[in-house]
């Protein structure tokens, strides 16, 4: 319902939505900021707190995942990367 | 159309094409989302059932401790609508393309339209000019049945195999870890990186809002930011011509 209701608001209307053409440009950065908006508090935060030491599984799974992507970008080859690392950290040493 | 003549159709096709680089990261995303609906306590019916109506990882994500905990219907409502009020800002984009759509098309299609679809629609479309070109709607549907199938493959999938992972993997951060490698394969210009930049910062500052707001208030400093670097770019420009 929410997600009905969220994704369908702007299409309900008959009548033109009128935007000014800068505001339209500047909203096309919307979906990767949410995207980012998600992601970013899963990787710096812990509890509500930023992450202070370098010995975190996620900090280090996040690094292994972008040095991934920059050798050959994609989306599956930086997720197994970044498990990788992640859960032998986590699993054998508790981090 | 008949489904023969959808499934054979160069916009259609092309839409399916776009979507499916991203096919492995959402595969997982669903995974995740469907294993953490079992484990949070929802049970396989309910949790398929939700899987199938809300269609909305982050949604469903932030939703889930709200149920579990039995909080009151009305707060798990409000923040999921919270989460997804960034939706109300890509339906305003989505107008431009599929405005001329009848509505009861109209709402259908935009209830299938996720953020990844909006994102891979603007990357094809760029630099066809403004307004509603022709296929945008079909493109749009091809899109949108795929990352449908593929999400709730992955999510059935997560939902019947939840029992046989053990929570401790922390297989959650495999969801992260996915949206991590969509983000980076959106950063093409020196606008998005910014937009980045500017809404990861926000969304931690802001985290200790209540129902995820912070994800509103980083959309909204991304999409300022970029407003602000679009006119500090004409100023530039008016600059240069004068000198």
């Amino acid at each position: 319902m929410a997600t009905f209701v969220s994704r369908g608001f702007f299409l309900w209307s008959k009548r033109d939505v009128q935007m000014p053409a800068a505001l339209q440009r500047a909203l096309q950065v919307a979906p990767l900021a949410a995207i980012v908006a998600i992601t970013a508090p899963e990787i710096f935060l812990a509890h509500g707190e930023l992450i202070a030491t370098w010995r975190d599984a996620r900090l280090l799974s996040a690094a292994a995942a972008t040095a991934f992507y920059a050798w050959r970008p994609g989306v599956l080859g930086p997720l197994l990367a970044g498990l990788a690392v992640y859960m032998p950290l986590r699993l054998a040493l508790g981090w | 159309m008949s489904l023969r003549a959808f499934l054979h159709d160069r916009h259609v096709r092309r839409g399916v094409r776009d979507m499916m680089v991203f096919g492995p990261g959402l595969g997982a995303w669903g995974l995740v989302t469907g294993v953490a609906m079992v484990q949070s306590g929802l049970g396989v019916p309910l949790s398929l059932l939700m899987s199938f109506t809300v269609l909305s990882g982050s949604a469903q994500l932030v939703s889930l401790p709200l149920i579990a905990s039995a909080a009151p219907m009305w707060i798990t409502w409000a923040s999921a609508l919270c989460v997804n009020l960034r939706f109300v800002i890509f339906s305003s984009q989505w107008r431009v393309h599929l405005g001329h759509l009848p509505r009861g098309r109209r709402l259908a299609l935009g209830y299938l339209l996720a953020d990844l679809n909006l994102v891979v629609f603007q990357k094809a479309w760029a630099g066809s000019g403004s307004g509603h070109q022709t296929g945008q709607a079909r493109y749009a549907a091809g899109g949108a049945v795929s990352l449908w199938i593929v999400w709730q493959g992955g999510s059935v999938a997560g939902v019947l195999l939840a029992a046989l992972i053990p929570l401790e993997w922390g297989l959650g951060f495999a969801g992260t870890l996915s949206m991590l490698g969509i983000a980076y394969s959106l950063l093409n210009d020196r606008a998005a990186w910014v937009a980045a930049i500017v809404s990861a910062t926000a969304a931690v500052a802001a985290f200790a809002l209540p129902l995820r707001m912070n994800i509103v208030i980083a959309i909204a400093a991304a999409v300022a930011a970029s407003l602000l670097m679009a006119r500090a770019g004409k100023a530039a420009e008016a600059l240069g011509r004068e000198a």
